[in-house]
Order: C-alpha cells, then sequence, then structure tokens
C-alpha cells in the first residue's frame, strides 16, 4: 500500500471474498495466522489474555434478540465490566462473541467487512447460511491458535429475508455451524442461560418479552458463573441488547435495557431465582 | 526487415489520446451533482444490473463511462483498497482523495506505457463530509489526470450538451427532489428535442448525509424516483430550475421512507 499505484493483484478479477483476498495480499492482517509459541502447556496463552463470556439469543415472531454479558475475564481477575461482545455484522444480522476477546473482535471485524465487501462487488447481500458459511471459514482458520487456548466460538443470528424468520446459528473451534431453533447461548455462563431459557422461552414471545427473557437468562448465568457479569446497579452497566427484524437491526438504547434489568432485579427481589415455570403443562406456578 | 517508422512522442500520445476519448464518447453521459444534502448521480442505463455508479465506502462512491470490463476492474480495485485500508487502519482513513490518486496514478501509468492500451474511460469519485462545504468531488480522464470539480459535473458522450444545459440552471443548496429533476432534465437534453427519459431507465445514486447509518451511499428505486420526478411532461423550453425553497426540512423527510436500509437494491 506503499505505492501510490493500485497493484496488479488488485485489479485481477477474482475472489470476492476479503478474506481470501487478504490471505493472498497480506496474510499477516489475518486474526489466526499469527504464530503462538510452541511448547507450553495448553490452555497457558488463553489465561494471559482476557475472555469474553455469555451471549444467549433467541427468536421471536418477528425477529431474533441477541444479548451478552459485559464481563471480560483474565483468570480470576475482571479485565474489564463494561466490554462490549455483541456486534452487528451488517444490517440484517449480528454476531456475539464467547472466548479470547482480543481475537474474536478482530474476527467480528474482518467479518463484517466480509459481509460488506460482498455486498459491494457483487451487488447483492449474502444469503443467511451464506453468512453462515462465511463465519465458520473465519473460525476454521483459527484452529491452530484454537488449539493453544486462543479459542474463538461465535454465535451467530439474523433475520432471514427469504424465510421471513429470525435464524440463530453456533459453532464449534473447528468451524462446525450448528443452525439452533428457538435459543441459543455460548460462553462460559451458557448451561445456566441455556437452562434458565428453557423454561422461560414461549413461542408467541413478542419483542419485549423476547427482550426480558433474555436478560432474566443473563441474570441466570450471572448468579452461578463467576465469569459472566450480571447488571452492574452502581456503574449502571446492562447487557448489550441488538434486536433484527425485518426493517433491520437495532443496539437497543442503555435506557431501555435499564429499564428492563431493573423490572427484573424487582422481581429477583422477592425471589432470587426468578419466575417459576409451571410443574406441569397448563398447571399452577 | 525493414526499420519500423519512427513516430515523434507528440504523435504517439494524440494517438492514444485520441483512441480513448472516442470509446468514452460512445457511452452516454453521466451526471454529478452537489445537492443540500450530498452528491446525485444520474445516468441513463436500462440495465439494472450492470451499474455504471457504485458505493466503494461509507462516504465515497464511484461512478464511471466507457468501456464496462475496464472501469468494473478499477472499481473493484477500489473497493478492494478502501477496504483494506479500512481494515488496517480505521474506516475514518479512508478517503475519497486517496482513492483518486490511486486511479490516477494507475491510469497515468497505463496511458504513458507503451505496453498497454490505454483505458477508455473516465471515472468521478465522490467523498461527503460533514457538511456541503466539506464535500469532494473528483473527475479523473483516460490519462490519470485529476479535476477538483465544485457544484456538478459531466462525462461520457454528450458531456458538453449537458453540461452546458446544468451550467445555465444549476444551482447550490437545492433539494434532493431539485437537483434529480435537473439531472434527469440535463441528460435528456441535446440541440434538437428533450426527451423525457422513463424513470425504468434511469440509474440514480445518492452520497446522502443524512442517513443514520455509516454506509452513505444508496440507489434510488424506481418507484421513489416516479414520486421525486413527479410529473413530466416534456418542456422543450424549460424554465431554470425552481429555487431551493426549504433547504433542510425536506430532503431530510424524503430519505426517511426509502425501505430496508441496505446499499444496493435486493430486487
Amino acid at each position: 500500500m506503499s505505492s501510490p499505484r493500485l497493484p496488479a493483484a488488485f485489479l485481477q478479477p477474482g475472489t470476492t471474498s476479503f478474506a481470501d483476498f487478504l490471505a493472498e495480499q497480506a496474510p499477516d492482517l489475518l486474526p489466526g495466522r499469527r504464530a503462538v509459541p510452541q511448547g507450553q502447556a495448553p490452555g497457558h496463552a488463553g489465561e494471559l489474555a482476557p475472555h469474553g463470556t455469555t451471549i444467549v439469543a433467541a427468536t421471536f415472531a418477528g425477529g431474533v434478540v441477541m444479548a451478552g454479558d459485559r464481563r471480560a475475564t483474565m483468570g480470576n481477575i475482571i479485565a474489564q465490566r463494561d466490554i462490549e461482545k455483541v456486534f452487528p455484522a451488517d444490517e440484517f444480522s449480528a454476531v456475539g462473541i464467547a472466548g479470547t476477546a482480543g481475537i474474536a473482535v478482530e474476527m467480528v471485524r474482518l467479518f463484517q467487512v466480509e459481509l460488506e465487501h460482498y455486498e459491494k462487488i457483487e451487488g447483492t447481500t449474502l444469503s443467511m447460511d451464506g453468512k453462515a458459511n462465511r463465519l465458520a471459514a473465519l473460525i476454521r482458520g483459527n484452529l491452530g491458535m484454537a488449539m493453544q487456548g486462543l479459542a474463538v466460538v461465535p454465535l451467530f443470528a439474523g433475520y432471514d429475508l427469504t424465510t421471513d424468520q429470525g435464524r440463530i446459528f453456533s459453532y464449534d473451534v473447528t468451524g462446525g455451524r450448528y443452525e439452533e431453533t428457538a435459543f441459543h447461548s455460548v460462553g462460559s455462563g451458557s448451561l445456566f442461560a441455556r437452562g434458565s431459557l428453557k423454561k422461560l422461552y414461549r413461542d408467541d414471545f413478542d419483542e419485549t418479552g423476547c427482550v426480558t427473557a433474555v436478560v432474566q437468562a443473563l441474570y441466570d448465568a450471572a448468579d452461578d458463573d463467576s465469569a459472566t457479569g450480571g447488571p452492574d446497579l452502581t456503574r449502571r452497566i446492562f447487557p448489550v441488547v441488538q434486536v433484527i427484524t425485518a426493517d433491520g437491526g437495532r443496539r437497543l438504547a442503555d435506557s431501555a435495557v435499564a429499564a428492563v434489568a431493573d423490572q427484573v432485579i424487582a422481581g429477583r427481589m422477592t425471589r432470587p431465582d426468578g419466575p417459576a415455570a409451571p410443574l406441569m403443562e397448563g398447571g399452577q406456578a | 526487415m525493414s526499420m519500423p517508422f519512427y513516430v515523434s512522442p507528440e504523435q504517439l500520445m494524440k494517438d492514444r489520446a485520441d483512441f480513448a476519448r472516442k470509446g468514452i464518447a460512445r457511452g452516454r453521459s453521466v451526471v454529478a451533482v452537489q445537492y443540500a444534502d450530498g452528491v446525485l448521480f444520474a445516468t441513463e442505463n436500462p440495465s439494472q444490473a450492470l451499474h455504471k455508479v457504485s458505493e466503494i465506502y461509507d462516504r465515497i462512491a464511484f461512478a464511471a463511462v466507457g468501456r464496462y470490463n475496464e472501469f468494473e476492474n478499477l472499481r473493484i480495485a477500489g473497493v478492494r483498497l478502501a477496504d483494506m485500508r479500512g481494515y488496517a487502519y480505521d474506516r475514518r482513513d479512508v478517503t475519497g482523495r486517496g482513492l483518486a490518486n490511486a486511479y490516477a496514478q494507475t491510469l497515468g501509468t497505463i496511458f504513458s506505457s507503451g505496453g498497454e492500451k490505454p483505458y477508455e474511460v473516465e471515472l468521478f469519485v465522490a467523498e461527503i463530509g460533514d457538511s456541503a462545504a466539506d464535500d469532494q468531488l473528483y473527475r479523473l480522464t483516460y490519462d490519470g489526470q485529476v479535476a477538483d470539480e465544485h457544484g456538478f459535473a459531466v462525462m461520457g458522450g454528450a458531456a458538453d450538451v449537458v453540461g452546458g444545459y446544468l451550467e445555465e440552471r444549476y444551482a447550490e443548496g437545492a433539494s434532493l427532489a431539485d437537483a434529480l429533476r435537473l439531472a434527469v432534465e440535463a441528460l435528456g437534453h441535446n440541440e434538437a428535442e428533450h426527451r423525457v427519459i422513463e424513470a425504468g431507465d434511469l440509474e440514480i445514486a445518492v452520497l446522502d448525509r443524512t442517513r443514520s447509518q455509516p454506509r452513505k451511499f444508496s440507489r434510488l428505486r424506481p418507484a421513489r424516483l416516479a414520486e421525486l420526478l413527479g410529473d413530466r411532461t416534456p418542456v422543450p423550453t424549460a424554465e431554470p430550475a425552481e429555487q431551493p425553497t426549504d433547504q433542510t426540512g425536506a430532503p431530510a423527510a424524503d430519505t426517511g421512507d426509502d425501505g430496508p436500509p441496505v446499499a444496493p437494491p435486493v430486487s
């Protein structure tokens, strides 16, 4: 990029993928290409770098909601209390990250450019499955780092304009891609969040109901997982909530999330374990 | 073996320039007009798939006339350059000036190198700023010359006639609807007659600083065009464009109902 003339490779017809172009032209800019020194115990590198924790996503009739807590940990230390782990990937999708924060944030940035690049070159957006597959390819490129303890496990959600519904995809470190129905969660607190959503999720959620459910689930995750941050009442730090509908994606204003979180907390004052689900279908709570 | 004929450098350059100019003059014109909220591009292009006006980056757009394969190559190179720079540094570090410079160097080198045929293209690179005073519009010719244009610019086939029409009627700070009407009238104007170009045959795109998204480029689809253009009976003795009445309120309201906020139309 030092010479003012466009390099010959830029003028060559070829890939529509920005990541592939980067791999040819500037491979050092790719997140997964840096060598981590060998010979240390697995997982060691992972303790040096901040980790993002819990992300939850759930669908409702007109779209999908994704939310993430605000804590990053480094071993037993809280590395950051207001980190943001849910990002818009493009107009109709969002990606939330769990795992090594530095690499994950870089991967999200690359993914955002990847989608925009395709859109500009081809003049049309990728299909929802196409986007999910591109993200899988980026994660696969990071496998070497994952083996050294620097794993990234994102959650991808978006509104599919062709089928008119919200969709959620989860991944493993090898780039395996799995479509989830209704709701899913990733990260250290995901077991508790998923258990919570299992009992709270309803098929007939509207947007507000869905947002409340994911905030409840994050509260439950923070309740039992030390690496997940609960609502911070003194600093007024609340989860990042991204809502995606047919009109596009938007991040809920902090004040709107705070209002939901305050309601959830008020409920927990009387019942710390949260709302009780009926014991039997149609039975009493 | 006979000796090759001597051709003077002046003649060589002139021949190459004539060759490029001829290719460019065959195509239809592209008009760029600065209006209150940004820059508007207009051209007559019946194809809905092969665009002459495209998005490069958040605030940067590209328009071209001439050979499609050549300017499409330049467009893709521009998108790659912009995306790579934005990824390596930051989105704010991608500038229209840098892109225009890269294009100028590329076109200039190709034009003066004996080995390659000169590109038969002319380009606009436009970048919008936070206010109309910060908007920039560059016009690049086949030989790598860069001109910094103000107000409006025309390139392609009937550039002189269209430019003359705009020269008489262009007013600064026009609303989107006024700028669009002026640009479309200019495109349909020639010495002999005044055509009304079908909304479906127009390719119109804007860099609109009132858009809430970081990506300010958007295409105006035929339905919205028809609404903005309104009644269009042929007016051979067209009066100068109306003076803009409401420069701030109207365009902002205009852009509110632009459908899902995706830059290229999802057809």
